[in-house]
């Protein structure tokens, strides 16, 4: 389900272009973005990877998807709560949906190890159905050089 | 005719090309699949997907902000 390489059309003899996207902050909105980019990735073809690390990798936490704070403005909460209104009045899509939709298509979700360690998070602590891969940064070096879209959120 | 009809009006970015690519994987090739919504930078973006992925762009049509998009698989 989660992999379908088979079923790109761009060309089937080529391997598809790939984005990899390092996500470094646990922001909740530039979780956002780098959710936009990668189902956006997705979509239009190419096989995408997130490498959630340090603060990002918070996110991936039992029930801490939404938890995150706003970047700017946060306003111990209340800014987040604008900006959650707002997001709602535009019909935004949940993070929840965004993280459904990019499994749904293939996406690919690398927790960093080191980062595990220095937080001293387990993999009991994780939500271990988001994760296909445990790595450092060898394993995100091994995605990246061959991708075409390399971020750093 | 569609085989397959999608309905993202009222959805914004990222939402309709998602779906759209959701629906294409479910539909066998040759089959076509309608989207409808009313996200304008979508109505754009969707063409583009289209030729990324090596599909048919049947036809666009809009009217009163409510676009259709149909695409062969």
């Amino acid at each position: 389900m989660n992999n379908y390489k088979g079923d790109n059309m761009v060309d089937e003899t080529k391997k598809a272009d790939k984005a990899t996207i390092i996500v470094h902050s646990g922001d909740m909105d530039k979780i956002y973005s780098a959710l936009i980019v990668a189902n956006g990735a997705l979509s239009m073809g190419m096989e995408a990877s997130l490498y959630f690390t340090f603060w990002g990798l918070q996110r991936l936490q039992k029930g801490g998807l939404e938890k995150g704070p706003l970047s700017k403005m946060h306003f111990i909460g209340l800014g987040k709560s604008m900006i959650k209104s707002r997001m709602k009045k535009a019909n935004v899509a949940s993070l929840e949906h965004l993280f459904k939709d990019f499994k749904e298509l293939g996406g690919k979700v690398i927790a960093c190890e080191m980062t595990m360690e220095i937080m001293g998070v387990s993999k009991e602590d994780l939500d271990q159905d988001l994760i296909d891969e445990y790595g450092a940064v060898g394993t995100y070096i091994h995605e990246a050089r061959d991708s075409k879209i390399t971020l750093f959120i | 005719m569609a085989d397959m009809k999608v309905d993202v009006k009222g959805e914004t970015c990222p939402v309709p090309l998602v779906e759209m690519r959701k629906a294409i994987r479910k539909v066998a090739p040759g089959e076509i699949v309608e989207v409808i919504g009313t996200h304008p930078a979508s109505k754009k973006e969707i063409p583009m997907a289209v030729e990324a992925l090596g599909l048919e762009l049947v036809d666009i049509e809009e009217t009163d902000g409510v676009w259709r998009i149909r695409i062969r698989k």
